[in-house]
């Protein structure tokens, strides 16, 4: 199996991915500057604020924000890294947790000191991850907190963080309603920070000095693209400089899939657009986990769509009506539509959808849906209404409820073979 | 009062929107969410209480604090 190729965008100054190849060991790590002492408890909440980290899971919800909730509750607290991820076209968790799982551990130990936690849970669902992690404990030796490999069935929701502290209480690795957040009730009831592996890979950095701005990130490159894989890149730059500089794109693309299966569909103009979490969510996309996958000339988007939104009605998780009823809905509506057999009237039905269904569900899973139906609509009307007045050639003959969408990390940049997109070594 | 909805309990009888029809939206397969905020306002409480002990499968709760 060949490598997942990795790299580093050239104006980037790597801190996450490493230029060789290979897992990192301890001495290794401690000689790139870890497990050196830093900043701790209210003295690294402040830094983190400071350096405005954002969650790299998919929400960028502001980790000093989270940090300080769970500091400022009474009594014990715990830490769950999360690296179970959900997102199909995302393999940057597994590539850290695999390859750089000191660094990981590095961070979960800070972020313990910074919420006074005295357990950490390394929630994972790759086995290859959790060995990984394993062993580096037992190099690493004694330490300042419990650190417990949790692993679980993969799983889209599984990753979700009421679903992690689900899972660790011994429940189904399924979401919960909201209130409370883990940083309410967590795990054994505890204040709980529940926070992505990239993240808090971004700990050790700011809390030693090393690194206190965090100004780049893991995108997992995939799709029609020469070169797809795992890159460090700095945000602000656009989409399309990424996607030529390290993914080698051979023609114009039709489009992205952003943040994983997650933020929406945009169409060329994604090109243009810089990678920032304000303007992306401005432009109604998202960055999401840092996952984009590139949309070739052979791809249809309504054939993507109905793919993507099978995928999401049958991988949700089968709690809320709302979202088990709505991505079925909308799955049939697009999968007809990419048959040729849809009209105006299930087009108005699934408008009418994209606006009622957001933010019923108990966790993201049905917004995920929503953003695949209404980007479709909104940024590939011409395709839309070709569909709607005739059979198209791209998607006659297509399984829809079989995911040929272009992954993430095919395993041979010159054959990418899209029925086995996990078959890279990460 | 202060309440919470269980989306993942919620089963779609649709009393709740029977009795406070301006606090519990249904979707068009009948299941609920809140419509406004979790605070209920005092002219409303009587009809949320309601909503709640009607529930068939206790999905809304009455918070504290």
């Amino acid at each position: 199996m060949p490598a997942l190729i990795t790299g580093a965008h050239p104006a980037a100054r790597p801190r996450l991915v490493l230029d060789g190849p290979g897992r990192e060991g301890r001495a290794d790590y401690e000689r790139r500057g870890g497990y050196r002492p830093g900043l701790e408890g209210q003295d690294l909440v402040t830094a983190v604020t400071e350096a405005e980290l954002r969650g790299r899971g998919g929400a960028a919800f502001p980790l000093g924000v989270k940090l300080a909730a769970v500091a400022g509750r009474p009594g014990e607290h715990v830490v769950v890294a999360n690296g179970e991820e959900g997102e199909p076209a995302s393999v940057k968790d597994r590539w850290l947790l695999r390859n750089r799982p000191h660094l990981v551990i590095d961070g979960a130990l800070r972020a313990a000191s910074a919420v006074a936690a005295d357990t950490v849970y390394v929630y994972v669902s790759d086995p290859a991850a959790a060995g990984s992690v394993r062993a580096a404990l037992a190099e690493l030796g004694q330490r300042p907190a419990r650190v417990e490999v949790w692993e679980v069935d993969p799983g889209y929701v599984a990753g979700e963080e009421t679903a992690a502290v689900n899972a660790i209480n011994g429940r189904p690795a399924k979401p919960s309603d909201k209130p409370p957040r883990p940083f309410e009730e967590g795990v054994r009831g505890l204040p709980t920070l529940v926070s992505n592996v990239e993240t808090l890979a971004n700990l050790p950095g700011i809390a030693t000095g090393a690194d206190p701005v965090t100004g780049t990130f893991l995108m997992t490159l995939g799709g029609a693209c020469a070169r797809p894989g795992l890159f460090e890149v700095p945000f602000g730059i656009t989409l399309g400089e990424v996607a030529e500089t390290l993914g080698g794109l051979g023609g114009a693309p039709r489009g992205y899939l952003m943040g994983g299966y997650f933020a929406g569909l945009v169409n060329e103009r994604g090109h243009a657009l810089p990678l920032d979490y304000d303007v992306m969510a401005a432009e109604g996309s998202g960055l999401g986990c840092g996952s984009v996958t590139v949309l070739g000339p052979e791809d249809c988007p309504a054939g993507v769509a109905a793919q993507l939104l099978a995928y999401f009605a049958r991988e949700n998780s089968g709690q809320c009506g709302s979202c088990f009823n709505g991505t079925a809905a909308m799955a049939g509506v697009a999968a007809a539509l990419a048959q040729g057999f849809a009209g105006d009237p299930e087009i108005e039905r699934l408008r009418s959808w994209c606006g009622s269904l957001p933010g019923r569900g108990a966790c993201g899973t049905l917004d995920g849906a929503v953003n695949i139906a209404r980007s479709l609509l909104d940024e590939f009307p011409d395709e839309v209404d070709s569909h709607l007045r005739g059979r198209c050639a791209r998607c006659a003959g297509t399984d829809f409820t079989a995911l040929t969408v272009p992954f993430a990390a095919v395993p041979d940049a010159n054959t990418p073979d899209r029925a086995n997109p996990e078959e890279a070594v990460l | 009062m202060k309440i919470k909805l269980d989306r993942t309990m919620c089963d779609g009888f649709g009393k709740c929107a029977e009795h406070a029809p301006t606090v519990f939206s249904l979707d068009e397969w009948g299941y609920a969410s809140l419509a406004t905020s979790p605070d209920v306002p005092d002219d409303l409480e009587p009809a949320v209480r309601r909503a709640l002990l009607d529930c068939p499968v206790d999905a809304i709760i009455e918070r504290q604090g």
